[in-house]
């Protein structure tokens, strides 16, 4: 299981997407895993054949953990070794430990849960995820007369759902008085349930932002910059830029900032990468994070890979796209774990400046306020220009301020030649 | 298309974008962006569903122009209308 950014630790594998035996190639979407932060598909890192699953549909597992056991091109299968699965206890898991793998049994059992089903026994082999469990406590299903009908007949907290609906359509109406007995839950029944979950989705999504956030501020020593930079150029030459283009392939000033972001960079590879055990580590490449909020509440930041060595264009593909997928819910494992900046323009809206919290082990923040039009004396005339402001961040273990405000002052340099991005 | 058909497009289109507003509670004569959180990459997506659905394409110097709902149908009736 792969490093699925730092403020998560634990995923649900919901669904394998391969089957032992299949060969696989390196980035290869093989699993799906659901986690705080929404479904993520798993990549895999490297080429081969499919061996065995180590994780089963619904199982609980930990970052690190073996999920599956790939033989490698010219490498003789061995025989499947089991190894131990280290299973995280679900709170709600009504799994007997008899039916874990050959992991040892845990000292302690996890308290036994408070709405037990009567027919525990027969859970042992159902395939739930533990969130379409907790879903079935909440409702007070009793998830071993659910029909499942994900992957491999898993049960699905639709499925749970939708047997909660049918046994409130088949629970005999409510006590008198009743003039027109309704075969239908109520509306506002109906309506509690879909809140709930997504309460529930939004509640584990605090949870883990709180923890990044305060590991954040109690490990990293932040350094704060903020500068003023003269848009006119960069708006004027993408509105002539866009007049060309069609409204599909039509550019945002966001993938401008992006760009330009990511090539700056390059000349200060200090603000690129991670602080890992008291060391600064390099990124592999700039992959400039985009944090996107959610519409109800909380927030991701996926990674645009190489994004230095993306057009605008492409850069633009790249946001759209995980635009989208961050409202679908579903996003890759590389794009959420492996991002070695991030960027938040918090603007367009409200306000005029950021200074981000950087999200670890990252080692800086660049952030962009909203464009507003200021006054601007520029060879000795004033005139009314589109000004942003842009700060950073940064970690002062893996760099210092008068770097960092280098950096800012290339970032404006190269935001006044806009055609070099 | 009718004005409300242009209205229900417009509304339709705008929830796909942000599922938890109430099409009811939309005032089609007050600025959109003062009553529903849209950003730029919002807008360009609204833009984009339009033109999908109507084939009119609205350049960037108009955006300015449409506020409103009721700005939609103004601008988009004699352009639908005339294809």
């Amino acid at each position: 299981m792969p490093s699925l950014g730092a403020d998560i630790e634990t995923g649900t594998l919901v669904q394998w997407l391969v089957k032992p035996g299949d060969r696989i190639n390196r980035g290869d979407i093989i699993a799906v895993v659901e986690t705080e932060k929404g479904a993520i598909e798993i990549e895999v890192f490297q080429s081969g054949t499919v061996q065995s699953f180590a994780v089963q549909e619904g199982d609980k597992v930990p970052v690190g953990a073996t999920l599956a056991l790939i033989a490698t091109d010219g490498e003789t299968p061995a025989p499947p070794v089991r190894e131990p699965v280290p299973v995280v206890p679900a709170p709600s898991s009504l799994r007997p430990a008899a039916a874990l793998p050959t992991a040892p049994a845990p000292a302690a059992p996890p308290a036994a849960p408070a709405a037990k089903p009567a027919s525990a026994a027969a859970t042992a082999h159902l395939r739930i995820s533990p969130l379409a469990m907790r879903v079935a406590l909440e409702l007070g299903i009793d998830p071993a007369t659910v029909k499942g009908t994900g992957p491999g007949g898993a049960i699905t907290r639709f499925d749970v759902e939708a047997a909660a609906k049918g046994k409130a359509a088949a629970a005999p109406p409510p006590p008198p008085p009743i003039a027109t007995p309704s075969p239908t839950p109520t509306p506002a029944a109906k309506e509690i349930r879909p809140a709930m979950m997504a309460a529930d989705k939004q509640a584990a999504m605090r949870r883990a932002i709180a923890a990044a956030m305060a590991r954040s501020k109690r490990e990293i020593p932040h350094y704060y910059l903020g500068t003023q930079i003269d848009m006119s150029r960069a708006i004027a030459w993408l509105r002539e830029e866009n007049l060309r283009r069609s409204i599909n392939d039509r550019l945002l000033y966001s993938a401008m900032l992006l760009k330009s972001v990511a090539l700056t960079l390059r000349e200060f590879p200090e603000l690129n990468g991670f602080w890992v055990d008291g060391a600064f580590k390099p990124g592999d490449g700039i992959h400039v994070g985009v944090a996107i909020s959610l519409r109800l509440g909380g927030l991701v930041a996926p990674a645009i890979h190489d994004a230095d060595k993306k057009s605008l264009s492409e850069i633009m593909v790249s946001l759209r796209g995980l635009v989208k997928r961050v409202r679908a819910g579903v996003l890759r494992s590389s794009e959420i774990a492996d991002a070695t900046i991030t960027v938040t323009s918090l603007g367009e809206q409200g306000i005029e400046s950021v200074f981000g919290v950087i999200y670890p082990p990252q080692v800086a923040l660049v952030g962009f306020g909203k464009i507003v039009e200021r006054p601007w004396a520029e060879g000795g005339m004033i005139g009314a220009r589109p000004i942003i402001m842009a700060s950073l961040s940064g970690d002062h273990r893996a760099s210092d301020g008068h770097r960092g405000g280098l950096f800012l002052a290339a970032l404006d340099r190269l935001l006044q030649n806009p055609e070099k991005l | 298309m009718t004005d409300s058909e242009i209205r229900e497009l417009v509304l339709r289109e705008l929830c796909n974008i942000a599922p938890e507003i109430d099409p009811a509670q939309i005032d089609s004569t007050i600025n959109l962006r003062d009553q529903v959180d849209l950003d730029s990459m919002n807008v360009l997506d609204l833009m984009v569903a339009i033109h999908d659905a109507t084939g009119v394409e609205i350049p960037e110097a108009d955006y300015p122009k449409i506020l409103t709902i009721e700005d939609f149908v103004r601008y988009l009736r004699p352009r639908i209308n005339n294809k």
